[in-house]
């Protein structure tokens, strides 16, 4: 289902010389539903990784291929239709500051042309799973750190698509909130979606007992199937 | 696609409401820019009322002989009038012209004194010769000068008027150039500030629309709604323009007839009011839906 083949990505720095290498001939695949942690230490390339899936960037070498169609190659008013295939939930949230807590959940939906009753009924169904029934008509910033995470996985599941690309889901909730999202991000799995969680988070790692893939300076030095947190 | 457009149409307005005090603000800007070109558009027939005017006032006149008779000097007057350059030509007495310089200066005791000293009507009987252009004035009075009744004339006073005329035309061809020039300079200006004030807005949701990008919303349905919102400031700018000029031309009307009685703005306001409304809707929601587009385009190449 995903393929990411032979990838390179370096971010020049400012003077010109020594670009920052995020990712060095970076190459594994999904075959499809499957739950792939993705580790490393800060800075070791999980994010650039999630933003080239995402078609945010474009890598300097190699090829992603979803379902055999290379997303760097896909033109520009043709990335929507791919983006509604995945669902992300950004490290820093990302969500609309201007929306509500319905809304910023209910605009993919929208965007996609559903129908006022089936976004009704999916978008308080969701806000009811993540525990956000009574934050419906609250802006992001009259929100916790630990809702607005939950908004934004409410926001990446609620066009059911086929990837979640989760970047440190659970980077700002306490341990009880923690399990609360992974047990959900399990669950969606279990009901046919692929997950790739970048965290760093040894705990969650090593209670999924799921593929991990280990990332050092940008490269891949580890491929486990039912792997651990190791560095 | 219809519940797209109408969601889009839905979301400009929700925008345009929660930052109102950003639409507003746009709104005065837009306001600012409108009556600009509303004032361009009242100036152009002003300006040109202004310059007729002051071209009807050049003439120049024949004078004839003493001894030549008022049937003679219709002859030559239907005569001048066939010339092609000559607008109009008014004959004017021995007598009407006696009688406008009596009108003309009867409050001064030493000239009317003067006159009834001389006992006898002092003044010629003469032609008033009007080109269409001042530009025209040298070649008709050269074709009177060597015309077949030349020797019934006393005086063209083309030549005493020259300097007047010459300084009118220069005026008056000066006055169009720097007219064109602010006209031009001025529409730049508005143009670039109102262009400027929405990009300014719009920066404000910059990461917003890229987010929208990033999730998989379409280009058209993330800058569907701020086109809507710029349509619906220009929209209301127009408005509140079109009171505020109507407004102003009512007001002003009778203060600027004292002025130059040949002019009514409100009456100008009046009969252009269609082409004026056109041109304040193109200036309004032109400018709010181009400048939107503009400054969106920027933040949806992710």
């Amino acid at each position: 289902m995903l393929s990411i083949n032979n990838i390179t990505k370096a971010y020049p720095s400012r003077t010109g010389n020594n670009p920052t290498i995020a990712l060095d001939d970076v190459s594994f695949t999904i075959k499809g539903k499957e739950f792939v942690s993705i580790v490393g230490k800060s800075g070791a390339g999980k994010t650039t990784l999630l933003k080239l899936i995402l078609a945010e960037e474009k890598p300097n070498n190699g090829q992603i291929l979803f379902d055999d169609l290379d997303i760097h190659k896909i033109k520009s008013s043709q990335l929507p239709k791919l983006r509604q295939r995945i669902g992300t939930v950004f490290q820093d949230y990302k969500l609309f500051p201007s929306k509500t807590t319905y809304e910023n959940v209910a605009y993919v939906m929208e965007a996609m042309g559903a129908s006022k009753d089936e976004i009704e009924r999916d978008v308080s169904q969701i806000l009811g799973i993540v525990g956000l029934a009574d934050r419906v008509d609250n802006f992001p910033n009259e929100l916790s750190g630990g809702e607005k995470q939950r908004v934004a996985i409410a926001r990446a599941l609620i066009h059911r698509p086929d990837i979640i690309l989760a970047d440190e889901p659970t980077g700002n909730l306490d341990p009880y909130h923690t399990f609360d999202i992974i047990r959900l991000l399990v669950k969606i799995y279990e009901l046919g979606t692929t997950v790739i969680l970048a965290t760093h988070d040894k705990e969650v790692i090593n209670s999924l007992g799921k593929r991990v893939i280990t990332l050092d300076q940008g490269r891949v030095v580890r491929d486990e199937e039912k792997g651990r947190f190791i560095l | 696609m219809l519940i797209l457009l109408k969601r889009v149409i839905k979301t400009g307005w929700k925008g345009f409401k929660r930052n109102i005090g950003l639409s507003l603000a746009t709104i005065l800007i837009m306001v600012i820019v409108i009556s600009l070109a509303t004032l361009l558009f009242l100036l152009s027939p002003v300006s040109k009322i202004l310059i007729a005017d002051i071209e009807k006032k050049v003439d120049i006149s024949v004078y004839f002989k003493e001894d030549v008779s008022s049937e003679y000097i219709l002859e030559v007057e239907s005569e001048i009038s066939k010339i092609p350059e000559v607008k109009d030509v008014q004959y004017i007495s021995k007598d009407q012209a006696l009688e406008k310089f009596i009108e003309k200066h009867k409050d001064d005791p030493v000239l009317m004194e003067s006159l009834t000293e001389l006992g006898s009507n002092p003044f010629l009987a003469s032609l008033n010769v009007r080109a269409w252009d001042p530009s025209q004035y040298e070649q008709v009075a050269n074709l009177l000068e060597t015309s077949s009744f030349r020797n019934l004339i006393d005086k063209v006073d083309y030549h005493e008027r020259k300097p007047v005329i010459e300084k009118v035309f220069s005026v008056v061809s000066g006055l169009n150039k720097i007219g064109i020039f602010f006209s031009i300079l001025f529409a730049a200006i508005a143009v670039l500030i109102a262009f400027n004030t929405i990009r300014i807005a719009i920066y404000n949701s910059g990461e917003e629309i890229s987010i929208m990008r990033l999730i998989g919303a379409s280009n058209w349905f993330v800058r569907g709604p701020f086109l809507i919102q710029g349509l619906i400031i220009g929209f209301i700018a127009v408005l509140i323009t079109l009171l505020i000029t109507f407004g102003l031309c009512y007001g002003f009307d009778a203060r600027i007839k004292t002025i130059a009685p040949d002019i009514s703005i409100y009456s100008i306001f009046v009969s252009n009011f269609f082409l004026l409304f056109l041109i304040q809707l193109a200036t309004g929601i032109g400018l709010g839906i181009i400048s939107s587009y503009i400054a969106v385009r920027k933040y949806l190449k992710i």
